[in-house]
């Protein structure tokens, strides 16, 4: 294919936030937004997705760094997957996140695409996306009329779909609070290759436990794809909250993500049997990593 | 359809090419500047082919629109022998049977002189987690490993 059957006519690299939304605005929902474009690209290729102009946001600094604000930490939509795989506040305070950012794609695609894209792109199993909503995080999206921040879990409608109009909105930023002591956090992805495979699953989890780190306060637990959107298990961490850290509790609790979740047969990612009991395993491996930085944290 | 202005550092020299909007870097090397190194497999950023460094780091340059390239330096393939000497990668390559048909080889040899450019004595993990995103039907990677070992400490 060659560059003259692919559709976008204008790319444009603003300098500002404001005048990236004016372009937006200014051209009545023909004009997309681009970042890393990895996902993109393809899409547009495949004429997936149309677009008369591209707004290319990474030159924003707005978008850019990680930094602990406060109780938060923020990191800006552009930084790339690279950047949080090597961020020493990510892996210190939220390693699933750093472990799961460097298990995207392969280290091209790394350097390029973002977390911003990984959200908005809106793939149930994005490698970042499913520790974030470990993780709690909440999106900030900058509109026309203002900016507004929600929980990032509420931001899925199916594979693909998302709440933010790319056409008009900018994801400018995730936060999330970054763990402290006594809490911990981990990443498993299962594929059938480590680079540049989707994965047949990917799960994370986000503990925290008691002072004495014998008793689970709270459990976090994400597992995908097992939905149209990104899944939270949540009966498995009812099940856990409150209860001792011990090898019945946490079988007890993973056999009930297993029943909750609703993996499918897939040609690329195998049947819903092996997926079924595979969210155990991942889910296993999680907690007792999460348990495991929890207790030397 | 208008053409913009794409002026980047391109193998160490100012380049300024007037490209289509939607043209992706790799067409603008290859197709516009004439630098055929890069190859074009996938097209999806699956195969690491068309490997290129954007300021230092490896990219699929078929997933990049040229104009992301504003402002900003580019090294080839080309630009590792700019004066028809080999560049000790490309020698290591050659010498350990690195190269079978030789498609692969203008991308493993970018992600390999990015790797050594901050790592100038890589593991062998860390080798083969940096052509991870290179694909190679020929060698089955063992060679190629053995030829960045054999490189790395000689590329200053």
């Amino acid at each position: 294919m060659n560059s003259a059957s692919r559709r976008w006519e204008e790319y444009l690299m603003p300098t500002s936030l404001e005048e990236a939304l004016a372009m937006l605005q200014e051209r009545g929902g023909q004009a997309r937004v681009i970042a890393g474009g990895t996902d993109l690209i393809i899409q547009l290729k495949k004429k997936e997705k149309m677009a008369r102009c591209l707004v290319d946001i990474t030159n924003l600094l707005e978008l850019k760094g990680i930094e602990l604000k406060g109780d938060f930490i923020r990191i800006g939509a552009c930084v790339t997957h690279q950047e949080l795989a090597s961020s020493g506040l990510i892996r210190e305070r939220a390693s699933a996140l750093a472990e799961g950012a460097s298990q995207v794609g392969s280290p091209q695609i790394r350097n390029m695409g973002t977390v911003g894209g990984n959200i908005v792109n809106a793939q149930p199993a994005a490698d970042t996306v499913v520790p974030l909503i470990a993780l709690g995080a909440e999106v900030e999206v900058a509109t026309a009329t203002g900016t507004r921040r929600e929980p990032l879990e509420g931001l899925y409608v199916g594979p693909g779909q998302c709440t933010v109009d790319a056409t008009a909105e900018i994801l400018t930023a995730v936060w999330f609070r970054p763990l402290g002591p006594h809490q911990g956090s981990a990443f498993e992805r299962l594929a059938r290759r480590k680079a540049l495979s989707l994965p047949i699953l990917n799960a994370a989890a986000v503990v925290t436990l008691d002072s004495d780190g014998d008793a689970f306060q709270e459990v976090r637990l994400a597992v995908s794809p097992v939905a149209p959107t990104p899944f939270r298990a949540r009966k498995a961490e009812e099940a856990l909250r409150g209860t001792a850290v011990e090898v019945q509790a946490i079988t007890a609790a993973i056999e009930l993500a297993a029943q909750e979740a609703q993996p499918r047969t897939s040609l690329l990612r195998g049947s819903e049997e092996y997926r079924r009991e595979m969210v155990k395993v991942l889910l296993r491996r999680s907690i007792e990593r999460a348990v495991q930085v929890a207790r030397g944290g | 359809m208008t053409l913009q202005t794409l002026t980047m550092k391109l193998n160490g020299e100012e380049v300024t090419v007037q490209v289509r909007p939607s043209a992706l870097l790799v067409e603008v090397l290859r197709d516009q500047l004439e630098l055929t190194g890069t190859k074009v497999a996938c097209g999806e950023g699956e195969c690491g082919a068309c490997t290129v460094l954007l300021d230092g780091v490896p990219v699929n340059s078929c997933l990049v629109p040229a104009l992301k390239a504003q402002g900003r330096e580019v090294m080839t393939v080309e630009g590792l022998a700019p004066l028809g000497k080999l560049h000790p990668l490309q020698k290591a390559f050659v010498e350990h049977g690195a190269v079978q048909c030789g498609y692969c080889t203008p991308g493993m040899l970018m992600s390999a002189k990015a790797l050594l450019d901050h790592n100038p004595d890589p593991t062998e993990d860390e080798i083969r987690l940096a052509i991870s995103g290179n694909l190679c039907r020929c060698t089955g990677y063992a060679k190629i490993v053995e030829a960045i070992q054999a490189a790395s400490g000689k590329t200053g």
